[in-house]
């Protein structure tokens, strides 16, 4: 098979059921290099299990799925290959154990082997980045949601990944606080980076997506840029779904 | 008959009495220490899916648990030789005995504990940890037992307070822990206030040292709270009660 230089991540026919529910039905995705995606659909329309199967994170059941060119075999290569996808959460996940700061370096330290001046430094640029360098001693429960967020994105930054891949970041944010994550998150789209966001922000998705990718029922049921998207679906279960957001 | 005042203090400064009080801590802290060691990988066993390995473990755990941990030493001192002529050698003595029965009497409970402590945390956290690329092992040692500790601290140091006075059982096999020690000063003075006296002096100092030890290592697992936001201090609480009445 060519192999394309620009593919960041690739997935072919993947399937993935829980018991008797079918999460993802036969799904297919190619994500360029530097693209911003962004997946959005019903609850229960797999979107999460999508964005978790990227990074292995949820082992699908059938198909293949490779980043950056390549599909790791084994335990030790999926690790490998996760190293290039940062991952943010809805609930954060921060290390409630330690600081900010240790949080940051953790990864960096155990597994790309960073000397550990060299990961602090690295850490406090990110969280400058993020504009929490001033929080990073604390601990994640002295900070509010929005911070700790972005602590998150900071933490996954601290990996370099080619890859950040955002699973419902603001979903579980008092609403005063999605501005300064999704503020963060358009920062981020601007560097390069790829991106992919499971997001009901639609806002957010006009500015940033390049390409809005719409599922229901376990598979993709339309593909388009945000203003196609958002002005004529072609799908009439997208357009319902569009309507009942237009709150 | 009054208490003999001298009687209690020949007996809590006697050889006997501190070789008693010495055999029971330390039964009491070896057997802890090995029951530990083989709760942690045991708890990570059972915690995973369903197999008939792992119920039989469970089994196993339930028998040690379950079985009264009189009868324990009783079996491992009277049965084992037995079964195995190895243990009818001299080498095998009733401290050995007592240390084999207690360990995996406290394997079993503190099994239990680790188990409990360890589904405690959030699965977030593991997912977290894997997501940055870390291996099975580092999450392990570096995200999921650190919290799990903290949750395991407090039923960990009771589970060893009832060890310390589980330890007298092993009088019956004949181990001159300080239960024994006791008894026999009783059996030939018929003195029990001042011997018993002695006895508990021993267990509340080994307690009190325990639970000093405790609130030490708690405070220095607490991580979601600052100096300044912990705890107020024993003056400040005073002067707080002084201002409310």
């Amino acid at each position: 098979m060519v192999q394309h230089m620009s593919e960041m991540i690739r997935i072919e026919n993947v399937s993935k059921r829980y018991a008797d529910f079918v999460a993802l039905n036969n799904v297919n995705l190619t994500i360029e290099a530097g693209a911003k995606v962004v997946i959005c659909g019903p609850s229960g329309s797999g979107k999460s299990t999508l964005i978790r199967c990227m990074n292995y994170l949820a082992p699908h059941d059938s198909g293949t799925i490779a980043i950056d060119g390549v599909e790791p075999k084994g335990r030790r290569n999926i690790e490998k290959v996760r190293r290039e996808v940062g991952m943010v959460f809805q609930n954060f996940n921060l290390f409630p154990h330690l600081t900010v700061l240790e949080n940051c370096i953790l990864a960096p330290v155990q597994v790309r082997k960073l000397p550990r001046a060299r990961a602090e430094a690295l850490a406090r640029q990110f969280l400058a980045r993020v504009h929490i360098a001033e929080q990073a001693n604390k601990y994640p429960s002295q900070l509010s949601g929005g911070q700790q967020q972005r602590v998150a994105i900071a933490r996954a930054l601290c990996m370099e990944p080619k890859a950040m891949l955002f699973d419902e970041p603001t979903s579980a944010l008092d609403p005063e606080m999605v501005g300064e994550v999704l503020d963060v998150m358009v920062e981020l789209a601007g560097d390069g980076i790829t991106m992919v966001c499971v997001t009901h922000e639609m806002a957010f998705a006009r500015k940033v997506a390049d390409s809005i990718v719409f599922m229901d029922k376990g598979q993709i049921v339309e593909v388009a840029p945000p203003e196609q998207f958002f002005t004529a679906a072609s799908s009439a279960r997208a357009r319902t779904f569009l309507s009942q957001l237009q709150y | 008959m009054a208490f003999d005042a001298s009687v209690f203090l020949d007996a809590l400064f006697s050889t006997a009495f501190l070789n008693g009080a010495l055999i029971t801590v330390s039964l009491a802290l070896l057997s802890h220490a090995v029951g530990i060691a083989i709760s942690i990988p045991a708890a990570l066993y059972i915690s995973g899916p369903p197999s008939m390995l792992r119920g039989l473990t469970k089994v196993v755990l339930g028998v040690l648990r379950g079985a009264p941990t009189l009868l324990q030493l009783l079996f491992v001192w009277n049965a084992l030789p037995q079964f195995f002529p190895i243990f009818r050698e001299p080498w095998f003595s009733p401290f050995l005995a007592a240390w084999i029965a207690l360990s995996l009497n406290e394997a079993a409970y503190q099994t239990e504990i680790n188990r409990a402590a360890l589904g405690a945390i959030d699965p977030g956290q593991q997912s977290a940890g894997t997501a940055l690329g870390m291996t099975r092992f580092q999450i392990l040692r570096f995200v999921t037992l650190p919290q799990a500790i903290r949750v395991a601290l407090p039923p960990t140091a009771n589970e060893f307070i009832t060890l310390l006075k589980i330890t007298s059982l092993a009088s019956v096999i004949s181990l001159s822990e300080l239960m024994s020690v006791t008894s026999r000063a009783v059996a030939t003075t018929f003195q029990f206030t001042e011997y018993y006296a002695a006895a508990l002096v021993y267990y509340l100092v080994m307690v009190y040292v325990l639970i000093f030890l405790q609130a030490r290592l708690e405070r220095r697992l607490v991580w979601n709270t600052s100096v300044s936001e912990s705890e107020p201090s024993m003056v400040q609480k005073a002067l707080a009660f002084a201002r409310r009445s």
